[in-house]
């Protein structure tokens, strides 16, 4: 069943193109929410068993080249679809107001959500390129057509970064597919390629993979193109694309090259906890509160990147977990910063909204944003925190300097945060206390659902991680590296 | 062997040279009755295509001269098939005043073609060559309206005409050492004893030909004049069938006939042979050809120096070898053909909407005609080698089958080269649909440009967008052939394989 969030989001894509404009954004809703029923009904299923990558659906589609479409399904793809549809439907009611080529801006937002849909679903290596190669160009699209802040300058330089990296994972597939003589995912699982092989492809592969998850110093990407994004399209790349890079990371790379990953993994580790900390001080001085966003999301992703090269189960279900939380917290700092402020107050600077007195004009999205930053800065009971700590336990087994350096990195992290929050909505000016607070537009209901939908799940797995790591660890458990 | 026979084989190529003197007839007659002629044409191509089908599955005249096997009749097919979607684009283009003589010489070059295809014999690969050259030097020149039309004519002509001495020098080099013209005959001399210095000048001088045709860095200087200033249809003709006949006979010649010569492209193990010389001009025509397309302004310029990067990726699956090498290559040819062909197509219809062809003339075009632009979009995401377009699996294909050839991966240097390449054009692909989606026409733009010479639709313009409706559909077909083929590989890549020995 879980293969109709593919069919479901990509017909709801080639709909929109000949419906009418006024019904785009109810279709886009409708698919996103369908999406993620599909994701949901699947979730509650007890008999489906999630520690094993069981197939879903294969049937022959290139036989001469031994190509399938075949999908299939465990604890750590369905946290990724679950993520997807979350965000999808934040980001659906958080475009609410488009109405400028509103068929053809959800018709690109569905197909990054349906490519991403297919990369977490793909057993078949050369359907997972396909499907995340396919994502690209919408996102170009999308954010070259209706973003603001410089951008076709964003849009293109997150374009060929992602086919940069994207060319250096066809090579890694085509020699993966070349000396294991398969391109299924479970088949290659049992394979055991040389060592010589696997020294020099796992880290072509992982790095082409990475790039989309913003591995520090290949991450310029992120900052430039989510500022550029509209806010629907920051809310897609911070919650679901940046997931695509790390997740095939893991199930591709990782789980193919167990020897090259050993050989490499301390390489990655020294990586991510740059990347931990360098981006977190750079968000420190930024001005604009976007860029502040998008550096803490390279933050965020460091810690996947660190929660894998524990190589352990804590460290890399952690990592998953993580994936999801940054998805939903990401998605939620964006949607205040993109379209609660930015739509009503036409700047995002930090230093004109200190001026501005916000948390009296705009109640609601002060307290969006308080949720968000507390999420975001790993306060317990919120799902950062839960995914964060079990990170770090994972990673004192295997790098404990590490978890020193990254635990410097965590002050980082809440002081720019709460710079962040104190500039943009809590200077408030003592001597004027008095001056009413500027008129704005009120916050609409469909921000207000898109916000409820986000902090409720940041909360729910926050005070109940076992949600979802009860499904992580069995799948992780089955990978080939850990044992 | 009687002549009813050799008539029996020969049909297609037959039916074909009668269909193009009809149309010249029909087109000489009338003024009115110009606007049969490209129905005629296409009518006969699909009488042709049908006569393939009821071929025989093998024969072998004269020594190789004429042969029949699936390859041949699968190529005869596709050929003829890109002269069936080059008609329509003819008929819409204004520019040319006679079409009927325009669509007999298209048709000719057709025959040119299907006897390229058709033949495992030097003498008459070298007939076809000419044959098709000729057909499209005049296609080249035949906007006489247009002085670029008359250079791409030229160019095209002095360049074409000395590659094909060189070829011809080449082949009598290689007929003097071998004593036979016919391929699998010169495989098997070759095959007894050392290669000889002289026989070496030969396939190189043989060779030199073919990169000319399939415009190779350093012989591609041709290129993008003759797709700038030619029209669009001889253009498009130039970039697709002329390159598809080339490959399957480059290919065939390499590799049947001069397969004792093969030498290593290896990275660690160079050896003299056709394969290194190969695996060099693809180097550098993809690296020259990527690069040079980054600074173009004109699409058609942009789409020849792509065009240029495209043969090297080509040629990797023939320096791979082997059945799978040769069968990703020629799948490659092939729906490359059928994407450029879709792309010329766009490319014209814009051309006589608003004057011209540079970058700028395509600003709106999202806005003014989406399918126009979705179109585009397809052909250029599919050259660039995005997913789920024909170009993505195509790459794929051609890419595993030569890092699989060789020993340890010796081709790897060419296939990250390709890599590297594949990801450089995708920057100059996407600035043509920045320039088709994002940006705004600008208002102080006319409409037609009038004093363009190229563009001769002073006369009514409605007339012009009724003619034009050929072109979109054939555009609009085309599309759809290469997202199925992108989304069913398997269609056109089992035929190749399994028509294969």
């Amino acid at each position: 069943m879980i293969a109709w969030t593919i069919y479901v989001t990509f017909a709801g894509a080639i709909v929109l193109l000949v419906l009418p404009r006024v019904f785009a954004r109810w279709l886009a809703l409708l698919t996103a929410i369908a999406g993620f029923a599909i994701g949901v009904a699947t979730f509650c299923q007890h008999d489906v068993d999630l520690a094993h990558f069981r197939t879903v659906v294969r049937v022959p589609w290139v036989p001469a080249l031994g190509m399938n479409y075949h999908l299939a399904l465990d604890g750590i793809s369905l946290t990724l679809v679950l993520v997807t549809g979350i965000a999808a439907i934040s980001a659906v009611l958080f475009s609410w107001d488009v109405t400028d080529r509103a068929n053809e801006f959800f018709f690109w937002l569905l197909l990054v959500v349906g490519g991403s849909y297919g990369v977490f679903l793909s057993a078949d290596l050369f359907l997972l390129f396909l499907f995340y190669e396919l994502v690209i160009v919408p996102k170009y699209f999308l954010i070259a057509i209706f973003g603001s802040t410089n951008k076709e300058y964003g849009a293109m330089k997150l374009t060929l970064y992602s086919f940069f990296g994207g060319a250096l994972v066809f090579l890694g597939i085509i020699a993966i597919y070349v000396t294991g003589g398969s391109l299924d995912l479970n088949q290659l699982a049992q394979f055991q390629f040389t060592p010589q092989l696997q020294s020099w492809a796992f880290p072509i592969l992982f790095l082409g993979f990475a790039v989309l998850a913003g591995i520090w110093p290949l991450h310029t990407w992120a900052p430039t193109g989510h500022v550029a994004a509209p806010t629907a399209g920051s809310m897609l790349l911070a919650g679901i694309v940046m997931k695509l890079g790390a997740y095939a990371g893991l199930r591709v790379a990782m789980n193919l090259f167990p020897q090259g990953f050993q050989m490499w993994r301390t390489t990655i580790a020294v990586l991510a906890v740059v990347g931990i900390v360098y981006a977190a001080a750079v968000a420190l001085r930024q001005r604009d509160l976007k860029f502040v966003i998008g550096y803490s999301s390279v933050s965020h992703m460091g810690f996947v990147l660190l929660g894998f090269a524990t190589a352990n189960v804590f460290g890399v279900s952690g990592a998953v977990l993580q994936m999801f939380s940054h998805g939903v917290i990401g998605a939620l700092l964006f949607a205040v910063a993109g379209r609660m402020i930015y739509r009503r107050t036409r700047t995002r600077e930090l230093d004109a909204l200190s001026g501005m007195n916000l948390s009296r004009a705009l109640p609601f999205a002060a307290f969006t944003f308080v949720v968000a930053s507390a999420a975001s800065m790993g306060i317990p009971g919120f799902s950062g925190f839960a995914a964060e700590i079990t990170i770090l336990i994972g990673a004192w087994k295997s790098y404990p300097l590490a978890v020193w350096i990254t635990g410097a990195g965590m002050v980082l992290v809440a002081a720019f945060t709460l710079r962040a929050l104190k500039r943009s909505f809590f200077d408030v000016d003592l001597a004027n206390t008095a001056a009413a607070p500027p008129e704005m537009e009120p916050i609409t209901i469909p921000e207000k659902l898109g916000a409820g939908l986000l902090m409720f799940a940041t909360l729910a797995v926050g005070l109940y991680p076992k949600l979802l790591l009860d499904r992580i660890q069995p799948a992780v458990e089955a990978m080939r590296f850990l044992k | 062997m009687s002549y009813l026979e050799l008539l029996k084989l020969a049909a297609p190529e037959a039916i074909v040279v009668v269909i193009a003197l009809a149309v010249l007839t029909v087109g000489l007659t009338s003024t009115r009755a110009k606007a049969l002629c490209p129905i005629v044409a296409a009518i006969g191509t699909a009488v042709a295509i049908g006569a393939v089908l009821m071929l025989p599955p093998h024969a072998n005249l004269f020594g190789g001269m004429l042969v029949i096997s699936p390859l041949n009749s699968l190529f005869k097919i596709i050929c003829l098939v890109l002269a069936l979607v080059t008609v329509p684009l003819a008929s819409s283009e204004k520019s040319l005043r006679n079409p009927g003589e325009y669509i007999a010489v298209l048709l000719l070059g057709a025959v040119g073609l299907m006897l390229l295809v058709g033949s495992e014999e030097f003498l008459m690969i070298f007939i076809g060559l000419e044959l098709l050259g000729l057909s499209l030097y005049v296609m080249a020149a035949f906007d006489k309206s247009d002085v670029r039309s008359a250079e791409a004519g030229l160019k095209y002509f002095l360049f074409g005409s000395t590659a094909s001495a060189f070829t011809l020098f080449g082949i009598s080099f290689v007929y003097g050492m071998a004593g036979t013209t016919a391929l699998a005959a010169i495989g098997q001399k070759l095959a007894a004893g050392p290669v000889q210095p002289l026989l070496a000048v030969g396939i190189v001088m043989t060779l030199i030909g073919f990169a000319f045709k399939i415009a190779a860095a350093p012989f591609h200087l041709w290129a993008p004049d003759a797709y700038q200033g030619a029209p669009i249809p001889s253009a498009a003709f130039i970039a697709s069938g002329s390159k598809v006949a080339s490959f399957v006979v480059l290919g065939k010649i390499v590799l049947i006939g001069f397969a004792p010569a093969r030498g290593s492209a290896d990275w660690h193990a160079m050896l003299a042979g056709w394969s290194p010389m190969l695996a060099v001009l693809a180097a550098l025509s993809i690296l020259l050809g990527n690069f040079v397309a980054l600074a173009q302004a004109n699409v058609r310029r942009l789409l020849a120096y792509s065009a240029v990067a495209h043969g090297g990726y080509t040629l990797l699956g023939i320096i791979a070898g082997g059945r799978d090498g040769f069968s990703a290559t020629l799948f490659y040819t092939s729906i490359y053909a059928v994407t450029l062909v879709g792309a010329f197509a766009v490319v014209g219809v814009v051309r006589r909407e608003s004057g011209g062809d540079d970058l700028q003339n395509f600003a709106g075009l999202a806005g003014r005609s989406p399918l126009l632009a979705a179109s585009m979009s397809i052909f250029l995401l599919s050259l660039a080698g995005l997913p789920p377009l024909a170009g993505f699996f195509g790459k794929f294909y051609l890419f595993s089958a030569a890092f699989r050839a060789g020993g340890n991966h010796g081709l790897l240097w060419l296939v990250a080269l390709a890599l590297f390449g594949s990801f450089v054009s995708l920057y100059y692909y996407l600035i043509v649909l920045k320039v088709i989606f994002v940006d705004q026409r600008s208002s102080s733009t006319p409409q037609p440009d009038q004093s363009n010479a190229g563009a001769a639709r002073t006369s009514d313009f409605n007339v012009s967008t009724s003619l034009d409706l050929f072109s979109r559909i054939t555009v609009t077909v085309l599309a759809a052939a290469v997202l199925f083929l992108g989304l069913m590989p398997q269609t056109l890549a089992a035929r190749i394989l399994a028509s294969l020995p």
